[in-house]
């Protein structure tokens, strides 16, 4: 398991993470309040985001490459090629007989396709460009309860220790995933693999629960009162906050296209 | 005799760019116990996970003749047995018994056979009486054994170590040599434990940032305080 | 190893309505809230760090695999075994850190989309899970093999359950009809929760087996939750009813046309303020996404020069910025 986040310093890395957050949610919001089949909004979100992926020197391959790990979700969509109202259109599948499909779906369906893809790149351009430590401030600075920014704080803390420690027990499962000389079939019953892994899963909770005793007594140590730490809250900036309302005007004015030019 | 290992030129990076093997090429004949050792990150891990094809670098590998590749990998398997570092990475069922038996119900013995494996592969270890014991209460030498059992029941005829004596007190330390001496099996241990391997294996092996720099009889290698300064083991 | 999010249901932005995913954010808040403060209430401060741990434990074990045939495979999700160790005020804590993380870092699932995997995955999950294990504790008590039967249903409803509310969720917002997702999101889910079922199994058996203290912990006072035991069977209930409702009349849900009714009101007010013939080609569709196209085009080559120019200087800003 591997971080997002990739250092540099580029002008996106470098915005309030506060200002960021909120931005990326107002962008996510308003694309997605689009309506269906307005392609010139889409085109400018795009290039919205494509813009600043591109600023943010994050590698424009990397994220979109990244982006489409959303996209088998699409077959849920799918249906509405066929199921959607009239008027309905003919592909010819060898001649006849025809795959009737409906229009209106067909634009539905690549409306949702487009509108996922964008907003995945908003929030891969959200996590590769902020470190996690400045999101959870950010957090603790809009109000999200500090009891649950400590729970997720300790999680990331520990989130690629304990993965490296089911990387290991997957490889020396493996290790001993083996076929007998002479023999072709291996691999026990499907509800045996199914409890060993099981089984893993147990001797991996186990170790966390005893893991976390350690964890709770370090903490201990260091004066940790129950209490979490108080965050100290700077203003935002003039300048971000200006930021943060143009770029909101101008998403309302893109909603604004999408209604017009929208089915 | 065929020797049951040979490595010609082997290389290996990791997905990072890392390079962690270089122009590897190793004989291994049967019978032979041989330790592996070098500064930590030289690449001895990296090395035995090659032994069988948890990672895959370029250049030859064979056992027992067989060529590794994808396809003959789980026959591979099961003439290598891996024993990790830490024994709680590798045993995961709520007996014993169970765990040991992973590997030939896995290969699809039938129940018998499978019994019969078990009962081997603890007793090899001296430790028949713990096949009802839920081996997460075990102590850190016990769970070693029982590691080495849960390889041992695939009977294969070699085994690779990765530090074997790491965090054991004396007498588990002591234990578990005398334990490796018995066994009949072809060794290779990855090892920071000079004494074991003085005791243990008659070949050393020194690797460093990935590249083979000694090979020869463990004691002239052990005396060579140079070596050893220059190669970070003392 | 990179974590794959290839789930069926963590949903992605772009397949729910606003409204909905709204709707569904503010009930998730309100129960998280509420998860919050009881578990601030009754647990020491002690279950931070392992409330913490655990959901490290968990996000990983879902990399935790079996292989089923032809290159699927089993996975965990762990709500049920989060609500079995925990119980279920603390499992809905641990499974929105897993959730939240997941769509925040990792971009699996979505981040307006977030309310409603929240509700799905970390609200409907271990309710439904902790209600039907308490229930079958009682019937089946001291018996050990009741645990795991206990264990298994638990796990399989909450992953059944949560998928019918996916599929409802979707079929409401008009993405894929009732017809067809409940049917396939309910099959596909029915195989997967096994595999949840089974793997549950074999932790319990695990943890039985080594620390059995860990299992007897919450059994001894499910009075205390009694509100999650019943609202648990209640969201069951409710879902395995509604769901072949809704799927027999997929289009009786008017959300959706309520939807597009307010989007012609809010084009009619526009045309109202800002009347049609003052931005020609704007009403032409084809023209408007030509024009859209030049413009992006145009914008995307002015970042690109920006930025090819700013590289091209040495950064004395950015050092000046370290
Ligand atoms: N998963 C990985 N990704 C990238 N690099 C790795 C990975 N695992 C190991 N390395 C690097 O490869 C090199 C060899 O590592 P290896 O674990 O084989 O060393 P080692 O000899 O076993 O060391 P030690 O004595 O510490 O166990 C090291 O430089 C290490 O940093
Ligand atoms: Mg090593």
């Amino acid at each position: 398991m591997r971080e997002l986040y990739t250092p540099n310093h580029s002008a996106v890395h470098r915005i309030d993470a506060r200002v960021k957050v909120i931005f990326t949610l107002a962008f996510i919001v308003f694309l997605n309040l689009t309506p269906s089949g307005a392609w010139p909004a889409y085109i400018l979100f795009f290039t919205w985001m494509f813009s600043l992926s591109l600023s943010s020197r994050l590698g424009i391959a990397f994220v979109l490459k990244r982006s489409l790990l959303a996209l088998p979700f699409v077959l849920a969509a799918l249906p509405l090629v066929f199921t959607g109202p009239a008027p309905l259109g003919q592909i010819p599948v060898l001649n006849t007989p025809s795959l009737t499909y409906s229009v209106v779906g067909f634009y539905r369906f690549a409306s949702i396709a487009i509108k996922a893809w964008v907003s995945v790149m908003a929030a891969v351009l959200l996590a590769a460009t902020t470190r996690f430590p400045d999101l959870l401030t950010a957090f603790s600075q809009l109000k999200v309860p500090a009891l649950f920014l400590t729970i997720i704080g300790l999680m990331w803390r520990y989130l690629f220790v304990i993965s490296d420690e089911v990387t290991r027990m997957l490889i020396a499962r493996t290790s001993r995933s083996a076929t007998a000389p002479g023999s072709n079939r291996s691999g026990g019953s499907l509800f045996w693999r199914a409890r060993v892994t099981g089984g893993m899963a147990g001797s991996l909770f186990l170790r966390s629960i005893e893991r976390s005793d350690r964890v709770y007594a370090a903490m201990l140590s260091r004066g940790y009162t129950g209490q979490p730490a108080a965050q100290k809250t700077t203003r935002l900036q003039k300048k971000d906050l200006l930021a943060l309302a143009a770029g909101v005007i101008l998403l309302v004015l893109l909603w604004l296209l999408g209604v017009i030019t929208g089915g | 005799m065929e020797p049951v290992i040979e490595i010609s030129n082997l290389s290996f990076s990791y997905p990072d760019g890392k390079q962690a093997l270089e122009g590897i090429n190793l004989l291994v004949q049967p019978g032979e116990k041989i330790a592996l050792v070098g500064a930590n990150g030289a690449g001895k891990s990296t090395l035995l996970y090659h032994l069988n094809g948890i990672f895959t670098g370029s250049g030859m590998i064979r056992v027992n003749q067989l060529e590794l590749n994808k396809n003959n990998l789980p026959r591979v398997r099961a003439m290598v047995g891996l024993v990790f570092q830490n024994p709680d990475d590798q045993l995961f069922s709520p007996t014993v018994y169970e765990d040991v038996a992973y590997g030939p119900t896995y290969q699809g013995l039938d129940p018998h056979t499978v019994r019969e494996k078990v009962a081997l592969a603890l007793k090899a270890v001296h430790m028949e009486d713990y096949a009802q014991r839920n081996p997460y209460h075990l102590s850190s030498g016990e769970k070693k054994k029982i590691a080495i059992a849960t390889v041992l029941s695939m009977q294969p005829q070699i085994l690779a170590f990765d530090e074997p004596t790491a965090g054991l007190d004396p007498r588990a330390r002591r234990e578990l040599i005398d334990l490796l001496l018995e066994l009949q099996q072809t060794m290779i241990i990855a090892t920071h434990d000079m004494n074991m391997v003085e005791q243990l294996t008659p070949r050393t092996i020194l690797l460093n940032h990935g590249k083979i720099v000694a090979d020869g009889p463990s004691l002239d290698i052990l005396r060579n305080d140079r070596l050893l300064m220059t190669n970070g083991l003392i | 190893m990179l974590f794959s999010p290839i789930n069926p249901m963590h949903i992605p932005d772009g397949f729910l309505s606003v409204l909905l995913s709204i709707v569904l954010w503010v009930i998730s808040v309100v129960l998280i809230g509420i998860a919050l403060r009881k578990t601030g209430q009754t647990i020491g401060e002690r279950q931070v760090p392992l409330m913490g741990v655990l959901a490290a434990a968990i996000f990983a074990g879902q990399m935790l695999n079996f292989s089923v045939t032809g290159g699927t495979s089993g996975h965990l999700l762990g709500a049920a075994i989060a609500a079995i160790l925990l119980g279920p005020w603390p499992a809905v804590l641990v499974m929105t850190s897993v959730v939240a993380v997941q769509a925040l870092l990792f971009q699996d699932g979505g981040i307006l989309a977030l309310g409603a995997n929240l509700f799905n995955m970390a609200i409907i999950g271990p309710f439904v899970a902790y209600a039907l294990f308490t229930l079958l504790m009682k019937l089946f008590k001291k018996q050990t093999w009741g645990l795991f039967v206990a264990g298994f249903v638990a796990a399989w409803s909450s992953i059944f359950i949560a998928s019918l509310a996916c599929a409802l969720q979707l079929a409401l917002s008009g993405t894929s009809p009732a017809n067809i997702a409940v049917p396939a999101m309910g099959a596909i889910h029915a195989l997967i929760g096994i595999g949840e079922g089974l793997i549950t199994i074999g932790a319990l058996a695990f943890i039985f087996a080594a620390r059995k203290d860990l299992l007897k912990a919450d059994a001894n006072k499910p009075a205390r939750n009694i509100g999650v035991v019943v609202g648990g069977l209640l969201i069951s209930l409710v879902l395995v009813v509604l769901s072949p409702l809704a799927s027999s009349h997929p289009d009786g849900l008017e959300w959706v046309a309520e939807k597009h009714g307010f989007i012609e009101a809010a084009r009619e007010a526009f045309y109202n303020i800002v009347p049609d013939y003052s931005m020609p080609g704007i009403s032409n569709p084809a023209l408007a996404t030509i024009v859209a196209g030049i413009l992006g085009a145009v914008i995307v080559f002015g970042v690109a020069y920006g930025i090819a120019r700013a590289e091209k200087r040495p950064s004395a800003q950015d050092d000046a910025q370290r």
